[in-house]
């Protein structure tokens, strides 16, 4: 009888003492995983963005190194590994000027500057909700959804609301914000050619509202640092990317409900749109003449995914020269096509695959036969690319 | 890990001892309804009542529990995980057998709380402090009169408010309590109970509740070697919480029959901390929430074979959430749903040891919001439940057939426009089968198994929300397999009073499940879809032991442990390294369980209570990134009733999370540290 009541005190006790094994959570160091054979050109590496699915804090970053052909996951806290909450929620935009790198952090509401060798962490700069990066003579801007809060037409109800955007001014030695502009709603991509900043605005925020999407291009003049236009293109716009003729080329999101996604070129000189292309939009990649477009997009109507697409358009004709850069099939194998890039001297494609935005996702790498050379698993949606090396970020 | 399956069996084994050690006088089972509503020694109530019995918390034993919420207790059960956002106010919600939320009916005072909305129960919103029974059953509540409704769940939890009693010719019991502790609480309330005459009587119960909901947390990472990389302490910020409650009840009971009615009425208003990640650490977002329902029931016993009730219930609900911060989207949307509900349940015997039942429910269903675009959707459901027990000597069976017809109508609207009005009807079939087994008469020993297969609607939200929802939604399925058995031995004298244990395995499957997909380029865009499909092996195990250590001095101590094998077949492509195929699904802990012991002295009540929820993952895909180590929290609490004349008073204090363990249930919601609670209760 008593051994019994010692029996349950002990188990008790075990059960009890047995909970002891929580411990803390280690920090991520790089893991190195080898891929192929080292290839050695002035292009280093490049970076690949995980953006981190909203509120899991898990932005993060990874470098392929070409010297060595191996890739490396979670370079940022390998190099960090004393940076609290690590990079950050959601990275949308990663870019490299001068010696820094600079990792726009959408929802921490931050944008994370690095050394772009060491990746040793220098600095933030606090912007919030910000979106894209460019620079320009020293300068960083940054788009963010935040602006001030404005009021449509005669003011009153709730849906008369909404709010504008802004692009921030950055100096790039003191990572400090030095100036904003006002620009249109919810901007996205921008691109400075011939001292103005064209940046896309989307009104995302206000879909299937009656203000609905916003259609303009803002056109700011850096010397006086004011938006001095607003280029109608279409609605819902995303990505804006100059070529090297002053061809502005602007995507469209399309609304999901019938009206897709499309691609316009707008000659910033002749200031007027010089051709629509009738192909689907999710991503590009400017490379010299080459604009790389891939795309699967979601239709409220149907609800589903129109397939996979992966084009190459000429910026000097303004044609697609390329229906489907890949070649062998694989493409069936992308759920969702995320993140491009290609390498500038190899000419080597890179696409990412979100998949479910839940797990870890795919990046592939294609030659220009479209033939896929080799994927691994990246970061948790991988997305956004910036290669290294000495005079290749010119654009 | 091994360790912990080892120690369970340990468990298992030595109260299996014990019981051998005993000597065999069987104390008569079957405690009737009075001594079980005194709270006597009490092991599962009338053990022959129910085919397969609940796990239950009542009386005195609830009581101690450390819980602020009905979520808190149902903590202590095996096979459930509760889903905690932390704090007062954070949302918590219960997954019984890892089938997900919304295969959880919950039961209030016997009829079930809606949320066409989501679907979700937040328990956290309902206080223990008018409850008098928690009961959780598996598959479905094995007694076959009630209505149709209790058998369209894949688990069902069932709350049941105090009843009324008085002693001797006290007309008249009153209850003042107040809480007071960490988090800023103030938590006065209220209750009142008055006999009209002996076959009617009343209670009413006000409860407000207030906290600051700030408390302290930690995060922190550590190298390899063990030193600290990180180390941060903040405060928990926007979690505060106001609310008031109301509730009033009124009995009757007729020859050969009973009647009641109430209302319930909650008010609130609560910040959202939301999630903790890099560069934020607050968040402004608000809630308030409004319920409202009134129900009633008649149970009638028409003659010798036959049985009737019938249930009513009216409800309507109010949400507003409203996103002030404008560096994010702003946000300020309300809802409103309306629930209107009848059944009529008919028992016939058909011999003594044979009955059928046939109930018969209506329930309609609105949700008005200020979505634009909204599809202002109404759904009518009609449900034929059938059910027969039978028993044939020590073998006792029961079966039922469900079915199920629901017509939702909405509309299309985009851009303020109609454009099209919808109506789709569905019917389902599904079954359910029961059976407990007796092997031997002399012993308490009973075998038990049952299957199930049942479905859930997808949610208003899951159909209609604007630009998230999708309307061509089908049903989520899970069926059910479960076999186990259940013992246990009572005696009125000796050292141990009662040992008790069950233990099950089960198999379960989720088809058709409905989970979030992306829909379109950026993370703001998501739908759902019917893509999910899990398997779930599990094992329940509780065991209860009573000891009876000196006079007036009694011991009682419960373990429970679930094992869960919990995995993700959805996508067989998504294999190797980060891959999703077999993974355990999000937030389902391989290992879980609890210890609750309790010791009695006189008017000396001391309780602990250790819940251990093991390593778990925040998705499928079992990676680093998504790794979550296992926390497990100690509690205490102490009370002392005095007897001052005919009032009694009692003063308890509670520690939680005695260790102060800084921990997260949900990722990146920090749960709070060691807090305090003081609780005096006045009776007259």
């Amino acid at each position: 009888m008593r051994k019994t009541l010692f029996y349950i005190i002990i188990i008790t006790a075990v059960l009890a003492l047995l909970g002891s094994c929580r411990e803390d959570e280690e920090i991520y160091l790089k893991e190195v995983v080898p891929v192929t054979q080292p290839e050695y050109t002035s292009v280093e590496g490049f970076y690949l963005l995980n953006e981190g699915k909203k509120d899991w804090d898990l932005a993060s970053l990874d470098y392929y190194n070409y010297s060595t052909g191996e890739y490396e996951r979670d370079v940022y806290t390998d190099a960090n590994p004393t940076v609290v909450m690590e990079l950050g929620d959601v990275g949308n935009d990663i870019g490299i000027y001068g010696s820094k790198m600079y990792m726009v952090i959408n929802l921490s509401n931050k944008v994370e500057v690095v050394d772009k060798r060491s990746v040793k962490r220098i600095g933030q700069i606090n912007i919030p909700n910000c979106r894209y990066i460019k620079f320009y003579k020293g300068y960083a801007y940054v788009s963010s959804y935040v602006g001030p809060v404005a009021l449509a037409g005669e003011g009153g109800s709730d849906d008369d609301v909404y709010q504008l955007g802004a692009v921030f001014k950055v100096d790039t030695t003191t990572l400090e914000v030095v100036d904003k502009c006002v620009v249109g709603r919810q901007p996205d991509e921008l691109d400075i050619v011939d001292g103005k900043i064209y940046v896309a605005n989307s009104g995302g925020y206000s879909q299937g509202a009656k203000i609905g999407y916003e259609n303009t291009v803002s056109v700011i003049d850096i010397e006086t640092f004011k938006e001095i236009e607003r280029i109608p293109i279409a609605n819902n716009l995303l990505s804006c990317k100059c070529d090297k003729r002053g061809i502005l080329w602007v995507s469209s999101r399309g609304d999901y409900h019938g009206n897709q996604s499309m691609l316009y070129a707008y000659d910033t000189q002749k200031r007027r749109i010089v051709k629509t292309l009738d192909v689907r939009v999710g991503n590009t990649w400017m490379d010299g003449d080459s604009l790389y477009v891939i795309s699967n997009e979601w239709s409220e109507l149907s609800s589903g995914y129109s397939s996979g697409t992966y084009k190459i358009i000429n910026t000097k004709t303004m044609e697609v020269v390329n229906e489907n850069f890949i070649t062998d099939g694989s493409d069936a194998r992308i759920n969702k096509p995320y993140g491009v890039a290609v390498n500038p001297i190899t000419k080597d494609i890179y696409v990412t695959d979100g998949l479910n935005y839940i797990q870890l996702g795919f990046l592939y790498c294609y030659g220009q036969d479209g033939k896929m050379k080799w994927r691994l698993r990246a970061g948790n949606i991988p997305a956004h690319f910036v290669f290294l090396g000495d005079n290749i970020n010119e654009h | 890990m091994l360790k912990q399956i080892t120690v369970t069996l340990l468990a298992i084994v030595a109260c299996i001892l014990g019981s051998q050690a005993q000597d065999t006088n069987d104390a008569p089972l079957g405690l009737d309804t009075v001594q079980y509503l005194e709270n006597v020694v009490v092991y599962g109530r009338k053990p022959y009542a129910e085919v397969i019995p609940a796990q239950t918390l009542a009386g005195k034993k609830l009581e101690g529990l450390n819980s602020h919420s009905i979520a808190d207790a149902i903590r202590y059960f095996s096979g459930v995980q509760v889903k905690d956002y932390g704090g007062v106010g954070g949302i918590k919600t219960i997954d019984i057998r890892s089938m997900g939320t919304n295969h959880l009916g919950v039961f209030y005072d016997g009829i079930q709380l809606g949320n066409a909305q989501n679907g979700q129960i937040d328990l956290g919103k309902f206080s223990l402090d008018n409850i008098e029974e928690i009961s959780l059953y598996n598959g479905q509540k094995s007694e076959i009169f009630q209505p149709a409704r209790d058998f369209g769940s894949a688990g069902t939890v069932y709350i049941r408010t105090r009843r009324p009693k008085f002693m001797g010719n006290k007309n008249d019991n009153f209850n003042v309590t107040m809480r007071t502790g960490s988090f800023g609480l103030a938590n006065p309330s209220l209750r009142w109970e008055h006999r009209f005459k002996p076959n009617l009587t009343m209670s009413l119960s006000a409860e407000y509740t207030y906290a600051t909901g700030q408390y302290h947390f930690r995060y922190r990472k550590k190298f390899s070697d063990g030193t600290i990389a990180w180390d941060t302490t903040a405060v928990r910020k926007n979690g505060d919480v106001q609310a008031f409650r109301a509730e009033g009840a009124i009995f009757g009971t007729l020859d050969d029959g009973k009647w009641n009615a109430k209302f319930y009425y909650y008010d609130s208003e609560r910040g959202i901390p939301g999630a903790i990640v890099n560069n934020v650490w607050m968040n402004s977002q608000r809630q308030w929430d409004r319920n409202f329902f009134v129900q009633g029931g008649w149970q009638q016993r028409l003659s010798e074979k036959f049985e009737t009730m019938v249930n009513a219930k009216y409800a309507r609900d109010f949400m507003h959430y409203n996103n002030p911060d404008t560096t994010l989207m702003l946000i300020d949307n309300k809802f409103w749903q309306d629930e209107i509900y009848v059944s009529s349940a008919n028992k016939y015997t058909i011999m003594p040891d044979w009955d059928v039942n046939l109930s018969v429910d209506y329930k309609w269903n609105y949700l008005n919001s200020t979505l634009t675009n909204f599809s202002y959707p109404h759904r009518h459901t009609a449900l034929v439940a059938l059910a027969t027990a039978r028993t044939w000597r020590r073998f006792k069976t029961q079966a039922s057939l469900l079915y199920t017809m629901i017509n939702d109508r909405y509309k299309t609207v985009y851009q303020g426009e109609t454009l099209a009005h919808h109506s789709k009807w569905m019917h389902k079939f599904t079954p359910a089968v029961f059976m407990n087994y007796q092997p031997v008469e002399r012993y308490d020993f009973y075998l038990r198994a049952f299957y199930k297969r049942i479905f859930r609607m997808p949610t208003f939200n899951d159909l209609f929300y604007t630009d998230m929802g999708n309307a061509n939604l089908r049903p989520e399925y899970a069926n059910q397999f479960d076999l186990g058995f259940w013992y246990q031995r009572l005696r009125e004298d000796g050292f141990f009073t009662g040992l008790k244990l069950t233990a099950d395995a089960y198999y379960n499957t989720i088809t058709d499940k409905i989970i979030a997909v992306p829909s379109g380029r950026g993370q703001y865009r998501w739908t759902m879809m019917n893509i999910g499909k899990v398997r779930i092996i599990g094992v329940d195990v509780t065991a209860r032991a009573t000891m009876h250590i000196a006079r007036d001095f009694n011991v009682d101590i419960n373990l429970s442990y679930t094992y869960q094998k919990a995995r993700d077949y959805t996508d067989p492509e998504s294999t190797g390294y980060g891959g999703t195929y077999k993974g355990q699904i999000a937030y389902i802990p391989w290992h879980s369980g609890s210890v609750v012991g309790r010791a009695t002295w006189r008017d000396l009540d001391v309780n602990y209570s250790f819940i251990y929820v093991g390593e778990r993952y925040s998705t499928s895909c079992n990676e680093r990134a998504y790794h979550q180590q296992p926390w497990y929290t100690h509690d205490l609490s102490a009370s002392y009733t005095f007897a001052l004349g005919s009032t009694k008073l009692k003063v308890a204090a509670e520690v939680n999370n005695v260790f102060n363990q800084y921990y997260d249930v949900i990722i990146n919601y920090p749960m709070p540290g060691r807090n305090y609670k003081l609780i005096v209760k006045f009776d007259f």
